[in-house]
């Protein structure tokens, strides 16, 4: 069946019967939880799910936290949009395909905002030059502004209010499977670690 | 597809469940991740209250269904998304195998997705010359050993690491006898990456779909969504037309619903949305699937079961499923959902699955969209035998008691003989392979005289 006439059979269908049904609900904002120190909590749930938050007054604290770790050390691929923090070695905004992206070693990149009770960060697509740089490096820190917080998930959706076009993610920790006998690997395809860096 | 031999579920569940200690470790494994699901349940003060929500969102949803698709399909149009219409499982596979022959594709990459499981998706692609990689490490392993997920969250629950070692070895070359989960994990990691670089296309599947936005949302802990549909510059999403949400913002219910509920993290690693396609250049497909769904929203009894959204809470929380196993139900979709599901497409093939129950409630308490289960389910048996579709093994009796329970005094005979004949029967009479009950249970020791008879000593 062309997809014109299954579009017909399935609307006539649904149509054919009348379902009643109340009006969409609306959430009653007293009876979500929200938390006094959403920054602490913050940090607890990202350490849950597997990621480190670091607090820094100067943006250049940055660089000195990760030149501490080895692996950054090492790296020799570097992607940044947050330049103030890194200055990354690989001008992703040059690459025309994101397949020659496929050897980063580390992406620094921007945070929107975050959101207390599942240490979740909000990305948008828009402020990287190839959304894949979120996905294919080996290593992944995202910079945010510890101003920048909301308590729930129903805060996050108001703040984002209605999206453009393109592409926006919450990043909850690394990459992580739990698929063999559900011991937790992190670093599955994505990130091997997260670190979340909040900046003033 | 073609039709599904009938196949009752205590058959095919027999292999499992008699051997003993994977029967044990199987259950051991899911009780684990109830028990995950329990502590994140019990973390949210508003749980109940957002089962509620949820609950109206879908319902209404539900309801005003074909309104939402119009407006989700107008919405992901402007977007730059192109949306198809399937009616059923050939209309979809044909629908993605033309997307694929317009651009030449030999290769595509595929994040989970139960949908095209249950259209059969990878085996027409297959026939087609076409090589398919499932790029969740559980969908792999289970591809690479040529089984069916048995979960549909956990696809390769079933299988211990020491088997996943033995497959790797044969299949990527790790360490004959390796069995360390980083270890084989890493391996994957190493061999997926070849198999993303080398994709031509991405295809997932859609957790929610936004009516009012357009967009289409995906969540994944492994980020294989992901890096599967931001390489190539085709991305087919398939969505079953009951995701839809009305509004963006009831997303927020879901999203603090799914993840908890599934494997007890407070939200996946990725939750990944999607408006239009990543440039100008680059092309995102979405295929809307009836296969049988706008049918059981007829059902004013068996409508409920659409709100569901694919977490496994219930199976991972049902007495039968976690001892059985996933394959013995053999369907797409195992365990409880999958019982009230399946009987919907076909209730000749898959009659056995609604008596897979013991009517625990377990799975209708733990339900983030408040589906009545287990009420489901029993009202499949009540469908059942009034379509006249169960065995003499189980009309029979259930006639004989009920001609027992309308005559008295026959009941009251039947008592004495059966207390007696318990106290002086021998092992062997009871015990012996006419009688399934007993082959891991002792009768119990029946009391000397009947309720009825100490009534009348006593209060008559």
């Amino acid at each position: 069946m062309a997809t014109t006439e299954s579009r017909q059979a399935i609307l006539d269908r649904l149509t054919s019967r009348v379902v009643d049904a109340n009006p969409l609900p609306t959430i009653d904002p007293s009876r979500l939880t929200t938390f006094e120190d959403p920054i602490a909590k913050f940090a607890e749930m990202l350490a849950f799910v597997g990621g480190e938050a670091h607090q820094v007054d100067r943006i250049e604290e940055v660089r000195e936290i990760l030149s501490k770790n080895p692996v950054f050390a090492d790296a020799t691929r570097i992607a940044s949009v947050v330049p103030a923090a890194i200055q990354g070695n690989v001008d992703a905004s040059q690459v025309d395909d994101p397949h020659a992206l496929s050897s980063l070693d580390w992406v620094i990149a921007r945070g929107e905002f975050m959101v207390a009770e599942n240490g979740a960060i909000w990305v948008d697509g828009s402020t990287l030059p190839h959304r894949v740089m979120l996905f294919i490096p080996q290593y992944l820190a995202i910079v945010v502004s510890r101003n920048e917080i909301v308590s729930n998930m129903h805060e996050a959706y108001q703040r984002i209010g209605t999206p453009k076009p393109g592409f926006g993610v919450f990043v909850s920790g690394p990459s992580k499977t739990a698929d063999i006998e559900q011991s937790l690997v992190l670093g599955a395809h994505g990130c091997r670690k997260l670190q979340v860096f909040l900046v003033p | 597809m073609g039709a599904l031999p009938i196949i009752d579920h205590p058959d095919a569940s027999r292999e499992f469940v008699t051997n003993k200690a994977r029967s044990h470790w199987h259950d051991e494994a899911l009780w684990f991740v109830r028990s995950k699901r329990d502590k994140q349940a019990h973390s949210v003060p508003e749980w109940e209250y957002l089962r509620e929500q949820a609950s109206e969102v879908k319902t209404h949803t539900i309801a005003n269904l074909d309104r939402y698709l119009v407006e989700f399909e107008k919405n992901a149009t402007a977007m730059g998304a192109t949306v198809h219409w399937a009616s059923d499982a050939a209309d979809h596979n044909r629908i993605v195998h033309q997307i694929l022959k317009d651009h030449g594709t030999l290769r595509i990459v595929k994040s989970k997705s139960m949908l095209t499981e249950e259209c059969g998706l990878n085996h027409y692609l297959e026939d087609n010359g076409i090589e398919v990689v499932d790029t969740d490490l559980g969908e792999r392993i289970v591809q690479l050993r040529h089984e069916t997920p048995s979960h549909i969250v956990l696809p390769a629950i079933h299988i211990k690491k020491e088997e996943v070692g033995e497959t790797f070895h044969t299949h990527l070359g790790t360490d004959k006898g390796a069995s360390d989960p980083q270890y084989l994990t890493e391996a994957a990691r190493g061999h997926l990456r070849g198999k993303f670089l080398s994709g031509e296309i991405g295809i997932t599947g859609v957790n929610f779909g936004i009516a009012d936005t357009g967009g289409i949302v995906v969540c994944t802990n492994e980020g294989n969504a992901d890096l599967g549909v931001s390489l190539p510059r085709v991305h087919i999403a398939c969505m079953g037309i009951e995701k839809l949400l009305p509004r963006h913002q009831d997303l927020a219910i879901f999203t603090r619903l799914l993840a908890r509920s599934a494997t007890g993290q407070p939200i996946t690693s990725y939750t990944s949305h999607f408006h239009g396609p990543r440039d100008a250049n680059s092309e995102l497909h979405i295929v809307l699937v009836d296969n049988g769904r706008s049918k059981l929203r007829e059902s004013e009894t068996f409508r409920h079961a659409l709100h569901c959204i694919r977490c496994g809470a219930c199976m991972n929380t049902c007495p039968v499923y976690r001892r059985s196993g996933g394959h013995s139900y053999r369907t797409t979709v195992p365990g409880p959902i999958g019982s009230v599901l399946s009987p919907a497409r076909d209730s000749k093939a898959h009659k056995s699955l609604p008596y897979a129950c013991s009517l625990c409630g377990s799975c209708t308490d733990v339900c983030p969209v408040k589906i009545p289960l287990h009420h489901q389910l029993l009202a499949w048996r009540k469908e059942l035998v009034g379509q006249d579709r169960m065995p003499k093994s189980k009309t029979v009796p259930m006639k004989a008691a009920s001609y027992l329970f309308q005559h008295p005094k026959l009941f009251a005979l039947a008592g004495k003989a059966g207390r007696t004949a318990l106290r002086w029967l021998p092992h062997f009479a009871t015990h012996n392979r006419l009688n399934k009950w007993t082959i891991a249970r002792e009768l119990p020791l029946p009391p000397k005289e009947s309720f009825r008879d100490w009534y009348r000593k006593n209060r008559g």
